[in-house]
């Protein structure tokens, strides 16, 4: 019984809740660094501007991560086009549009639920439906257009957020002067929640940029040792889209079949490939907290 | 002269409705398109689902013409891709189950402790500053959290117990457990700073100290939203696939001893997925027979917290 205690062994007790909690957090924040430590120990013997312009080899010290760069920029574009329009369109339909009835009710429990589903099952969806029911093949475009789904509650979710913190005097001011709804949402709503929309968006990208599973299963561990087809080309009209349907490979992906070799060379390379992802996805996750800092400091409504 | 009172109504009518007719119904129709492009947005979401419910109904039914489900879901023996092959999920179920318990061994205590101590002991810059760090903890891609475990952990716990196989649960458990530690933190800390100010003063004037106040007063009024948290963190933790794939082994073994190697659900998907997979082979249509199983268990974990969020919220 802790009210019963002796007020000095209650206020020992306070003081010991304090310490452990600091150590707590020390530790996990500590493994954090470890990890990172590990990953640098293990890993930049092998960084260097050979390692980044390379394609993967069966020679451990002449492998490289180019083709599993351009990979991930491809691939990124995809989801962040798929993604972003589509999370953005829906947030604002939920914050701005919806009535409160079923319809809305199934999007919103929709949404709750496809954001706890494991990301293996995001590729489990895509190897039947993209791959084989629309015939996408492991192509950049499946691969992408599965990380785009995957992100997509992600964007919504910080879209809705965002859009909820404008206060309801902006509206009223822009209707009393005689502005549709879109005009409203158009020059007011949207413009003053960018900031908010963009630190979404970016942390579902960095989230993207690091998902394996899902890539895995529809069969994109594969030995790429070439570049997709030129997105710009010599004749008319100068753009091709025929790189969205060519085999890839991606960072993670790189990463996950050196560690799975038992050679410790492929293992340093495989560190080497974690320290390039790690320095993507955390300054990314950087921004989006810079990001966030500034805005909340500069408006105040 | 009688044309002016007219241009002057007309003025007066359209300065009253702001454009003329013409131009009113165009804009009603562009507000009701831009409408309906939103919704259609909104809407494809349920597409998405009915994709993979489809997707993983449409494999896992032609898998279970094959296979009675009675085998499938009491079955020890788990060995698809063999010349005698065995359909009993309980292997990668119990792998599944050790990683996850492993994980939630590390992530609950140490979550909560931290969240307790975010909410109720630390300062508004120590909070500011710690939370986003930890969440730097949800950033790291699983992958290198695999590599963590294999390489550094392992070996790390190799030194404790001697004869610890290179691959094996417990260090992935383990590994799990520190990635999740932000969910349950993160959320707990945000329910137990939404219990009203007055609950803590209230437990203060009678005399109890801040450890009092925050385990008997804000913890059981916070404890639908923690119990959330605590959900969601073992939806993650029974879903995750690279660090157990790469740290805890591919063989598919029925053994509760997390000193062991053995293959998770997600591990078995990876392994098969890593192979040449013929499309419309059993060992194609057992990962998604699988998968089903770990959607399943996931959305029942998310319709319990829903139902215990719903149920326990204390309404201030």
């Amino acid at each position: 019984m802790l009210v019963a205690a002796h007020p000095r062994r209650r206020r020992w007790l306070d003081a010991a809740f304090l310490i452990l909690g600091a150590a707590l957090i020390v530790l996990s924040l500590g493994t954090l660094a470890a990890l990172l430590l590990d990953l640098l120990r293990d890993g930049l013997s092998r960084l260097s501007l050979e390692f980044l312009t390379s394609f993967p080899s069966r020679k451990p010290d002449q492998a490289g991560v180019k083709s599993a760069i351009v990979g991930t920029c491809a691939v990124m574009f995809v989801t962040a086009v798929t993604a972003l329009p589509l999370g953005m369109a829906s947030g604002i339909y939920l914050e701005e549009y919806a009535r409160k009835n079923w319809r809305t009710a199934i999007i919103e429990i929709n949404i709750a639920n496809l954001a706890g589903v494991p990301s293996i099952i995001w590729g489990l969806m895509a190897l039947g439906l993209l791959v084989y029911a629309l015939g996408l093949k492991r192509s950049i475009l499946t691969a992408g257009l599965t990380l785009g789904l995957l992100v997509l509650p992600i964007v919504i979710v910080a879209t809705r957020e965002a859009i909820r913190a404008i206060p309801q005097g902006i509206r009223e001011g822009a209707y009393a002067l005689g502005a549709s709804k879109w005009q409203t949402v158009r020059h007011h709503v949207l413009p003053y929640s960018m900031s908010g929309i963009l630190t979404g968006a970016i942390i579902a990208m960095s989230r993207a940029i690091g998902e394996t599973a899902p890539l895995i299963t529809i069969g994109a561990l594969t030995y790429i040792a070439f570049l997709p087809p030129s997105p710009v080309t010599s004749s008319p009209p100068f753009v091709s889209l025929s790189w969205l349907d060519s085999p890839f490979t991606v960072l993670p992906i790189q990463m996950f079949n050196w560690v799975s070799r038992p050679d410790p060379r492929f293992q340093a390379n495989a560190a080497a490939a974690g320290v390039v992802l790690m320095f993507i996805t955390l300054s990314m996750n950087a921004l989006a907290i810079l990001l966030r800092y500034r805005s909340r400091r500069a408006i105040r409504w | 002269m009688a044309s002016e009172p007219i241009a002057g109504e007309k003025l007066k009518l359209e300065f009253r409705l702001g454009l003329t007719p013409a131009r009113r119904s165009l804009r009603w129709a562009k507000e009701r398109l831009i409408e309906a492009g939103l919704f259609l947005a909104a809407a494809s979401s349920v597409l998405v689902t009915l994709g993979i419910v489809g997707a993983l109904g449409y494999e896992s039914s032609t898998f279970f013409a094959h296979v009675s489900i009675i085998e499938f879901l009491t079955g020890t023996q788990w060995t698809p891709l063999s010349a005698d092959a065995r359909f009993g999920i309980l292997p990668l179920v119990s792998g599944t189950l050790v990683t996850t318990t492993v994980a939630l061994a590390v992530a609950i205590p140490v979550g909560t402790v931290c969240a307790v101590w975010l909410s109720e002991y630390a300062s508004h810059r120590t909070r500011e500053l710690v939370k986003p760090a930890l969440e730097l903890l949800t950033a790291v891609p699983t992958v290198v959290f695999g590599y963590f475990a294999l390489l550094f952990v392992t070996p790390l716990l190799q030194r404790v117990i001697p004869n610890l196989p290179g691959f094996n649960m417990l260090s992935a458990g383990l590994v799990i457990g520190v990635m999740v530690i932000p969910y349950v933190t993160s959320l707990s800390e945000e329910a137990m700073r939404s219990v009203p100010l007055a609950l803590r003063e209230g437990a203060y004037a009678l005399g109890a100290t801040r450890i009092q106040v925050a385990w008997r007063v804000v913890f059981p009024a916070a404890l639908s939203g923690i119990s959330a948290s605590y959900i969601l963190t073992v939806s993650r933790a029974l879903g995750e696939t690279m660090i157990v794939a790469i740290a805890a082994g591919m063989q598919a073994r029925l053994t509760l001893n997390p000193t062991e190697p053995a293959a998770t659900i997600t591990a078995y998907i990876v392994q098969v997925s890593l192979g040449d997979l013929v499309h419309g082979s059993i060992g194609y249509q057992s990962i998604f027979a699988a998968g089903l199983v770990l959607l399943l268990m996931t959305l029942g974990l998310n319709i319990l917290g829903f139902l215990i969020q719903r149920r326990y919220r204390e309404a201030y």
